[in-house]
């Protein structure tokens, strides 16, 4: 039998595992007509492995370019990211409208080369463990709105990656909806720990269900507060301690507006 | 009231507007002063279709498969360039304003050269029909991959998709509405072009016996042959119109997603 000498070629991209996340010092500024835009400044963010930090902040922080900075997809000016490899979750589901949704699933699998056949083999757990079984051949439009971010959710934990970059996954949900997905949000996660970046600005939402809370200010994005969130799990937003916290978030959110 | 009854309605609006088309003809072609040799009437033209049943029939097989066939090519054709448009943003330069410079060559003006170069025979026409039928395919078919969302790309890039990976799952599919747009344009250009090509070097063909028709002052057969030709365009779009809502249900989905 031959003797195996060579690990075989698991890891796409070569970084250097278990750090989390790391964003030092780091600036991004994107040419436009009529001058540079900057989006971020000298902005520092710290996930270790299996933590999650929500990022708060008004529209136009530079959110999404932190997201992208952290995924791969843009390279910052200044600074360094250091970052397991990570997986973008944006804010539409983004499904495919003629794809069913076990395969709008395994689409995480079959983008790595799975054969269709192993890739659905993979998600179907996934449905019963979500509360998507008997919706597996449904098309994303015959889905409701909380049903398509499970979804892709199932799709963003099939691609594999220890970070998960959330770029305010629940914006589009009505109230109602949004309340059942964050319960579901933290239940899974409890479950099945990775390192999250969470963008909303939903400054509820960060404290329900980050560790830590970061606060960003409007463009140029800086970071003006970070607020630890040591609660037991699972948090209700009426308990003071979360009341708090959020009125804090707020304040620093205020004074930096 | 019942379905069948219901759609039939649905009908009714079409109906009235060629019956009032026809009869405002009929009227006018009968007591105005128009020589029907100019404009026959319709109940003149109804003779010739049913007199010349078997001329016209016989031709528009000739034309009909001269037109299908030229729709394959400029299909493959248009699909062709679109994707190589698209995913070359060199071929984007260097191609893209030849296609729109393609479409401005008068017909007539090539249909010689191209009856000397290719002879009598179908090739020729399929080149003229393929040339103004391939423009809309492509042109459709690539605004459609334009429009797939940028963040679904930066998407399939975190989940470690290859350029070609996400072109077959994102991008591809994405461009079959277009393509179906395309080709319902295609369809209608495609008549005019064997129309064109069938008068520049052929001796069968729908319109080819118009162009005989006319000097023959057999005006109401000219039309006729017209005629069928419009209904034979009409039948094709309704065709392709059916083939796209079975295979593409998804394009018709009336709720959520970016379904067109």
């Amino acid at each position: 039998m031959p003797e195996i000498t060579e690990a075989p070629v698991e890891e796409p991209r070569a970084v250097s595992a278990h750090v989390g996340v790391r964003v030092e010092q780091v600036s991004r500024t994107f040419p436009r007509r009529g001058g540079a835009v900057e989006a971020l400044r000298d902005v520092d963010l710290r996930a270790r492995p299996g933590e999650v930090v929500a990022v708060v902040g008004p529209s136009g922080c530079g959110k999404s370019t932190l997201l992208e900075l952290v995924c791969g997809l843009q390279q910052p000016d200044r600074g360094t990211v250091t970052a397991d490899p990570a997986v973008l979750m944006p804010q539409r589901d983004l499904l495919l409208p003629w794809a069913s949704a076990l395969d709008n699933a395994a689409l995480a699998l079959r983008a790595r080369g799975v054969g269709r056949e192993q890739a659905r083999a993979a998600a179907r757990p996934w449905f019963e463990r979500f509360g998507l079984a008997g919706f597996e051949q449904a098309r994303p439009a015959a889905l409701s709105g909380g049903m398509r971010q499970r979804v892709a959710f199932v799709r963003t934990l099939l691609a594999g990656k220890p970070v998960l970059a959330l770029d305010e996954p629940f914006a589009a949900l009505d109230a109602l909806t949004r309340q059942e997905v964050q319960a579901w949000l933290a239940q899974t996660l409890a479950q099945e720990p990775r390192t999250v970046v969470l963008v909303t600005h939903d400054v509820e939402e960060a404290v329900l269900l980050g560790d830590a809370v970061v606060v960003m200010s409007p463009r140029p994005g800086r970071v003006v507060a970070t607020l630890p969130v040591a609660l037991p799990r699972p948090r209700r937003r009426t308990d003071p301690a979360v009341v708090e916290l959020r009125e804090a978030a707020l304040t620093a959110l205020g004074a930096a507006a | 009231m019942s379905g069948a009854l219901r759609r039939a309605g649905g009908w009714l609006p079409a109906l009235a507007i060629v019956v009032a088309l026809v009869g405002a003809w009929e009227l006018y072609a009968v007591y105005g002063n128009v020589d029907s040799l100019l404009l026959p009437a319709p109940h003149e033209v109804a003779t010739a279709l049913w007199d010349d049943r078997a001329l016209l029939w016989d031709n528009l097989k000739v034309t009909a498969g001269e037109v299908l066939l030229g729709i394959v090519v400029a299909a493959v054709a248009g699909l062709g360039c679109a994707v190589a448009i698209h995913l070359s943003p060199t071929l984007r330069r260097a191609v893209y304003p030849l296609l729109v410079a393609s479409q401005t060559i008068p017909i007539p003006l090539i249909a010689s050269l191209l009856v000397v170069w290719l002879g009598f025979g179908l090739a020729p026409k399929l080149v003229v029909i393929a040339l103004i039928a391939f423009f809309p395919i492509a042109v459709a078919t690539l605004d459609a991959l334009a429009a797939v969302d940028p963040e679904q790309r930066r998407l399939m890039r975190t989940l470690d998709a290859s350029r070609l990976t996400t072109f077959r799952f994102v991008e591809a599919p994405a461009a079959l509405p277009g393509l179906f747009s395309g080709a319902k344009i295609a369809v209608a250009v495609a008549v005019i072009g064997a129309v064109f090509a069938e008068q520049s070097g052929s001796d069968k063909g729908l319109g080819h016996l118009v162009q005989q028709a006319v000097p023959q002052l057999l005006t109401a057969r000219a039309y006729a042959a017209v005629l069928i030709l419009s209904a034979f365009a009409i039948a094709l779009f309704g065709l392709l119109s059916l083939v796209e809502r079975r295979a593409l249900p998804w394009a018709f989905d009336r709720r959520g997603g970016p379904a067109r």
